[in-house]
């Protein structure tokens, strides 16, 4: 089985900080590290790889200092790492990335392809379906398990918010991973000597340009337009009324809705 | 002429320091008061590839070098510095002489498991009557036929109570002196070896060190290593590298206690502010870190010079010196700064400091660092 995930290399959270006059990230001298979701993506993939064989390869978009997060994919085991990455790219949203990720992975070709469900620094957990769209794959998002039936299908858990789905999937398809999926493993000494050895094969503009419309990549292309950035509010785990009649229930959820000044 | 990190170093480092936060630091406190080390610790550092790392892959281990070996020893002795001399009797004291003396048969049979991950090695020089004169040996190597007969005791054999593999160094010929000595690889199984209890020290308390004793042990001359009489350097050999990595240890355990210490002061108010708000706390943190700091550099330099081919017993003896006395001084004043509360088991200073004792004498003492510091500057 051939395994692509597709990883992101972004700011590690812990230790980023907002400028306080224009409340943007301030990204200078913060760690980069493997998007969380990725990482348990890879770590889904070295588990496949390990019960029915096969090969994973790992591809990231970004500029060339992206390279160490494909060599820590490797250290961990991957097989293959490509790096795609060229002036043309940049500045992409995610229309744009899926499309020009889309094109890199028909290049690469697949059976089975992992994304993160979604990345810490933009949050939109739109990349992995998009790409699913653009290569006409089946997809399941929210996945927090995953294991092979028989050499064309998978048995995929996707998380619901109160419950989970179990649901079985023909490959070629996509899969958006969470962390749930599995506790990364941990890099050997071994492997980062020989990431460093190895080659990280570079797909660029012109290796992909035949599968691409240069009017709907990078910046030009992009449709999305940047209105506002905003911190994430944590939220509630919610109440749950259990053991109430129905008069009951309306009644304590229209005292809560008038506690808060709602109604 | 240059200081920073390879890309390669960095990524090394960044395994160490999550490996040693999830996996050591949790366990730390509990081994030190149980004087136990854990089985799946350990199983976790060999699968990691921690227990082979400046060996070739050619004979399993992780093909690094001696500076990762370091980095390694500094990030795990940060946390606990049980599971640092864990790493470094195995590494660079067992593997170390195989991988230097042995022929190529006696490494595929005897370092690759160590390296590999699946075995785990112990080195026996030191004697309840000869430390650091070691050349003062008792353990006897009688050749008879197409083996050796070995008697003696061995004490404080880090490792002992689990390791697989021990490499013993007994005489073959007592009139000979130093070049009477010959080393051996012994394995667990062989009748006759018998691994006494845990010996209860002051620090590294979870580490098992235990007296050995060898009884009538038949080991086949195949299992000796280089000639006979080339124990003793195969020996201090070892030692000269051994002591980068206590030398780092030591940094790890100087470092791990003032970072401790650091984020005290920061909680810690008195007379309505802080205690990291005093210019004393300030200007003694100054202190601990630019003494840090400097046995750091010369521990790498040491690392590197070894890693170069070059001489660097000396430079090696130079850190070990340093950076234990250093590591000493670092966690008293650690300990101070945090008053009572550094004083408490509850505090890994505490802990820090009874650790950091055994850098100054174990794989030679400090005052054997300054006989091979001067014996190098030929002043006498």
């Amino acid at each position: 089985m051939k395994i692509v995930v597709c990883i992101k290399q972004v700011p590690d959270t812990n230790e980023v900080k907002l400028d306080p006059v224009t409340n943007t990230l301030i990204r200078e001298g913060v760690p980069s590290i493997i998007n969380h979701d990725d990482k348990s993506g890879i770590e889904a993939a070295l588990k496949l790889k390990e019960q029915v064989g096969g090969e994973v390869v790992v591809v990231c978009m970004g500029p060339k200092q992206a390279d160490v997060a494909l060599r820590e994919a490797l250290a961990m085991g991957c097989d293959k790492a490509m790096l795609v990455s060229a002036r043309e790219f940049g500045g992409s949203d995610t229309y744009a990335t899926a499309k020009i990720i889309a094109a890199a992975l028909r290049k690469i070709g697949y059976d089975l392809v992992i994304t993160g469900r979604q990345a810490i620094d933009g949050d939109t957990a739109q990349v992995g379906p998009q790409i699913a769209e653009n290569l006409g794959i089946p997809q399941v998002s929210y996945v927090e398990g995953v294991e092979v039936l028989n050499e064309s299908t998978l048995l995929v858990q996707r998380q619901y918010e109160d419950r989970y789905h179990m649901i079985e999937v023909k490959m070629p398809c996509l899969l958006t991973a969470l962390t749930e999926l599995g506790e990364p493993r941990y890099m050997t000494v071994k492997g980062i000597v020989e990431a460093y050895r190895q080659e990280i094969e570079v797909m660029d503009y012109e290796m992909l340009k035949d599968d691409l419309d240069i009017a709907t990549i990078g910046l030009k292309g992009s449709p999305t337009n940047v209105y506002k950035s905003f911190t994430k509010q944590a939220k509630g785990a919610g109440t749950k009324l259990t053991e109430l009649s129905p008069d009951e229930a309306v009644d304590a959820i229209i005292n809560a809705l008038q506690e808060r000044h709602l109604v | 002429m240059n200081f920073s990190l390879s890309k390669e170093h960095l990524l090394q480092q960044e395994l160490f320091q999550k490996f040693a936060e999830k996996e050591v630091k949790p366990l730390a406190e509990e081994m030190d008061e149980t004087e136990q080390y854990s089985m799946e610790l350990l199983a976790k550092l060999h699968k990691a590839g921690m227990m082979g790392i400046p060996y070739s892959m050619e004979y399993g281990g992780a093909g690094s070098d001696y500076l990762a070996y370091a980095l390694c020893m500094e990030e795990v002795s940060k946390h606990d510095a049980s599971t640092g001399i864990t790493i470094s009797v195995h590494t660079s004291l067992a593997c170390s002489c195989i991988d230097g003396f042995g022929t190529e048969e006696q490494k595929q049979k005897f370092l690759r498991p160590l390296v590999d991950g699946s075995k785990t090695g112990c080195y026996g020089l030191t004697e309840p009557n000869a430390g650091t004169d070691a050349a003062g040996q008792q353990t006897k190597a009688v050749l008879n036929g197409d083996h050796y007969i070995i008697n003696g005791t061995k004490i404080f054999t880090t490792n002992s109570g689990f390791a697989d593999t021990f490499v013993v160094f007994a005489m073959t010929d007592k009139s000979l002196g130093t070049k009477g000595i010959s080393a051996f690889v012994l394995e667990r199984e062989m009748e006759g070896i018998k691994v006494g209890p845990n010996i209860r020290r002051m620090g590294i308390r979870a580490a098992s060190n235990c007296e050995v004793s060898y009884e009538n042990v038949i080991v086949p001359v195949e299992n000796r290593l280089g000639k006979e009489g080339q124990g003793f350097k195969i020996a201090m050999k070892a030692l000269d590298g051994g002591r980068i990595g206590i030398a780092a240890q030591a940094v790890g355990i100087a470092q791990g206690a003032l970072n401790e210490a650091i984020k005290y002061v920061k909680e810690r108010k008195q007379f309505g502010k802080t205690i990291s708000s005093f210019q004393n706390t300030q200007f003694k943190i100054a202190d601990l870190q630019t003494h840090i700091d400097v046995a750091r550099l010369i521990t790498w330099q040491a690392a590197v010079a070894k890693d170069n081919n070059e001489d660097y017993g000396k430079l090696a003896a130079q850190a070990k010196l340093f950076a234990s006395k250093m590591a000493n001084d670092v966690c008293r004043e650690c300990v101070q700064l945090m008053g009572g509360y550094g004083y408490c088991r509850e505090y890994p200073v505490e802990r820090a400091l009874r650790d950091a004792k055994i850098t100054e004498i174990y794989e030679g003492t400090s005052e054997a660092m300054k006989m091979v510091i001067s014996g190098s500057m030929k002043i006498f």
